[in-house]
């Protein structure tokens, strides 16, 4: 029993915390993409750098609180200068939509123009992080790092596996929880959401309404934008901010939204945990949770990982690569044209 | 301006050959050439874009694997192989090839000629049955492979045959890899190809980065056999010495030059030959219904042609430059490090220059690859040099300066996104557009 314990306690460490956690990043940073995807009809290439952008503002901002010597112990600092960074990467986020898709909005170019403009962009923020804050990595956070430790909560229960849970994963967990709630009630309960999904299900129907399309973009970008940097700063916060790493995370978000059927934010959400947890879920190594449930004597000798944690992202493009050829709408049907 | 519009290509091509002349006089021809020389790779790579961007409108953003591929040609086919190392794990590493070619064919055998439900679960199968048959034979072979001299070999080694065939086997390769991406994702939307071959580049590169048995993974193949003469037989030898004496040049600035000339010529021919080649099609019966692809996806279904096989053709016809293109970079190289594979500057970067270049245009494509990487290694001496202007009022010794001042060489991502975004929003068409002369 005890050992059928202690495997379970090993499993939700290694796995289904850390697969929580990394899916609800994943999951806003889909949100993001989906919405971009379906209101304005494309696949915004600069989803990981605008997430990229905003963490680094709300990083430089954070490195001024901590200057001043201004803290909210237990939690991040980071986590008071959030809405200044959204704010911040709405407006340079906004100022992109003016200048580039607009024009391409007037001239009802092909969705693929704008793909190729969201690539400027890409150019463009890469640019200005690298200018402003570097390549290298940052490490932002600070505050308490644990609600407990694995030595903590061994000695409690008596167990000889420990749990541990991250001041960043509670986090994590609880602001995307209230985030998503808030989303789909604004989305499905106010007149402002329902004109979105309007605008997104059919464009010359809801302009005929009266739903005024400028200010859809502009709502859209905003809440993109915002989930983007929350993500970002949250994923940061968890592990640590590199401007490579984010324009990586690129694949596994695209992943999880085409998973979930693109266009439909349900899916996506949804789909960001399932890329995240077969993330772990593959590439951990199974032997001492095997160890604990066979008899003795059966015990793998080897590892028992079914990819090497190397592969990571492999197993997002895996996923997609099966949804793709099962189902290519994806598990909530998406958008199809 | 007429003269200017009837000639634009002349005009264009002469603008850019006068920047190259300029580099020649004022910095030194040594870096004129290899400037030059990239600039020919980056025009291949840029061509093989334009076939699948410019003739029939495909996504292609995995540039980057593709380039790969050609350059782990480049390495399989130039180096001697390690007998040592084939006698340790080669049988174990073959066989698992083996059944995973074979487990590939049953299940296209299961997926397309059987029919009913069973095909599903029959797939599970078949695939769980075929991985760890593999894994069985591939993880003590690659052990045992990599544990031969580690610090010097560690991998299989090559063929060892001469390094300008693996041209044509790196675009083999690569048009290989890009026909079954094409089969998955060609009959879906634009934007699963988008995504998906971004995603199959990142993994490419991931699995050279870590299959060390392969190509010695991150720590690098070096050394990589020469199509051309090598600098020090050059200046031991007497006629080359007699030669460089009637140019009054310092022997070992005119090896080097000599070298790289050598390379610029391999280089130029290639791309001519791939240039006539496509010019010809575009012009052919072949390159109207692909434009007619293209333009009307719809109309041109209902002449009755098979858009998809098109696709496929046109996808695998421009892999294959790619991948000439990344084996002519090994080769220059001379060197295979899977970490400078970058997206950025092997995928968006060819990107910027087909659409600067102009889409839909051969001339326009080799422009623009000409262009772009004269703008990427010249915006960094560039834009440093406008940091030094920008923070010449702030104290010698201030950190902002000297973190501006360090950060400068990141100027040339920005600088090509705003070329991107400038060109795509006022010159849509490009510098040369589709159908000038």
């Amino acid at each position: 029993m005890v050992d059928i314990i202690n495997a379970v306690t090993l499993l939700t460490n290694y796995v289904l915390l850390p697969g929580m956690t990394y899916g609800s990043h994943l999951g806003l940073g889909a949100l993001g993409i989906t919405l971009v995807y379906g209101i304005l009809r494309f696949s915004n290439f600069a989803h990981g750098d605008t997430m990229a952008f905003g963490t680094m503002m709300t990083i430089l901002l954070t490195w001024g609180l901590q200057a001043l010597g201004i803290s909210i112990y237990p939690l991040p600092t980071a986590i008071l200068v959030i809405p200044i960074g959204v704010v911040i990467a709405s407006v340079v986020v906004l100022g992109f939509d003016k200048f580039v898709y607009a024009h391409f909005r007037q001239i009802n170019a092909p969705s693929v123009m704008f793909v190729i403009a969201s690539v400027g962009i890409m150019f463009v923020l890469q640019g200005l992080i690298r200018l402003i804050i570097g390549p290298e990595n940052q490490s932002f956070a600070d505050g308490a790092r644990f609600i407990f430790t694995a030595r903590e909560f061994k000695e409690y229960f008596g167990l000889s596996e420990g749990l541990s849970i991250k001041v960043s994963q509670l986090m994590s967990l609880g602001v995307t929880t209230i985030l998503v709630a808030s989303l789909f009630w604004f989305l499905y309960n106010t007149t402002t959401g329902k004109s979105l999904r309007a605008y997104s299900d059919n464009r010359d129907l809801a302009q005929l309404s009266g739903i005024n399309p400028d200010r859809v973009v502009i709502l859209t970008w905003v809440i993109a934008t915002a989930l983007a940097t929350i993500a970002g700063v949250l994923y940061g916060l968890d592990k640590s901010f590199k401007p490579s790493v984010y324009f990586q995370l690129l694949l596994p978000i695209f992943a999880a939204a085409i998973v979930g059927g693109l266009g439909n934010p349900l899916g996506a959400f949804v789909g960001g945990f399932v890329v995240a947890f077969s993330e772990i879920a593959i590439t951990y190594a199974y032997k001492r949770f095997l160890a604990y449930l066979l008899p003795e004597g059966m015990e793998p000798t080897t590892l028992v990982q079914l990819l090497g944690t190397e592969y990571k992202f492999a197993v997002s493009f895996l996923i997609l690569v099966i949804v793709l050829l099962i189902k290519p709408s994806g598990i909530f049907a998406g958008k199809t044209a | 301006m007429r003269i200017f519009h009837d000639n634009r290509r002349f005009f264009c091509f002469g603008v850019m050959a006068l920047l190259l002349l300029a580099v020649g006089f004022f910095q030194s021809w040594n870096l004129m050439f290899q400037i030059f020389n990239l600039c020919l790779i980056s025009a291949v790579m840029a061509l093989g874009v334009n076939i699948q961007w410019g003739y029939v409108g495909l996504f292609n953003v995995g540039v980057m694997g593709f380039a790969a591929l050609g350059g782990l040609s480049a390495v399989i086919i130039s180096v001697t192989p390690v007998q040592e190392a084939w006698l340790a794990g080669g049988t174990r590493i073959v066989s698992a090839g083996l059944i995973t070619i074979i487990g590939a064919g049953l299940i296209a055998f299961v997926r397309y000629k059987l029919a009913g439900k069973i095909t599903n679960y029959l797939t599970v199968v078949v695939g769980i049955l075929t991985y760890f048959a593999a894994r069985h034979f591939y993880i003590p072979g690659a052990g045992a492979v990599e544990a031969v001299n580690p610090a010097l070999t560690g991998y299989l080694g090559g063929l060892g045959l001469p390094i300008l065939f693996s041209w044509l086997v790196g675009g083999l390769v690569a048009g290989c890899a890009a026909w079954f991406i094409g089969k998955i994702t060609l009959g879906l939307r634009a934007d699963y190809l988008a995504i998906a071959t971004l995603g199959i580049s990142e993994i490419l590169i991931l699995i050279i980065k870590n299959e060390d048995w392969l190509a010695r993974g991150v720590k690098n193949v070096i050394g990589l056999p020469r199509p051309v003469a090598y600098e020090r037989d050059l200046q031991a030898s007497n006629w080359f010495i007699n030669l460089a004496e009637d140019f009054g040049a310092d022997i070992i600035t005119f090896s080097s030059l000599w070298v790289k000339v050598s390379y610029s010529l391999l280089f130029l021919g290639c791309l001519v030959v791939l240039l006539i080649l496509f010019e010809l099609a575009l012009k052919s019966p072949w390159g109207r219904m692909m434009r007619a692809i293209r333009d009307n996806e719809t109309s041109a279904h209902a002449m009755g042609k098979d858009i998809v096989a098109r696709k496929l053709q046109v996808f695998v016809l421009g892999s294959i430059v790619i991948g000439i293109g990344g084996a002519m970079l090994t080769t220059l190289d001379g060197q295979f490090t899977p970490t400078s594979y970058q997206p950025m500057r092997f995928t968006f970067l060819i990107w910027v220059m087909v659409i600067v270049g102009g889409s839909g245009n051969n001339w326009g494509s080799i422009l623009g690859g000409f262009f772009i990487w004269f703008v990427w290694i010249e915006s960094e001496p560039v834009g440093l040099w406008l940091m030094e202007l920008i923070t010449s009022g702030l104290e010698e010794d201030s950190t902002l300066k000297e973190h501006l001042v360090r950060n400068a060489a990141h100027m040339r991502l920005l600088t090509m996104g705003v070329i991107l975004l400038i060109v795509l929003k006022y010159f849509p068409r490009g510098l040369i557009p589709e159908g000038t002369k």
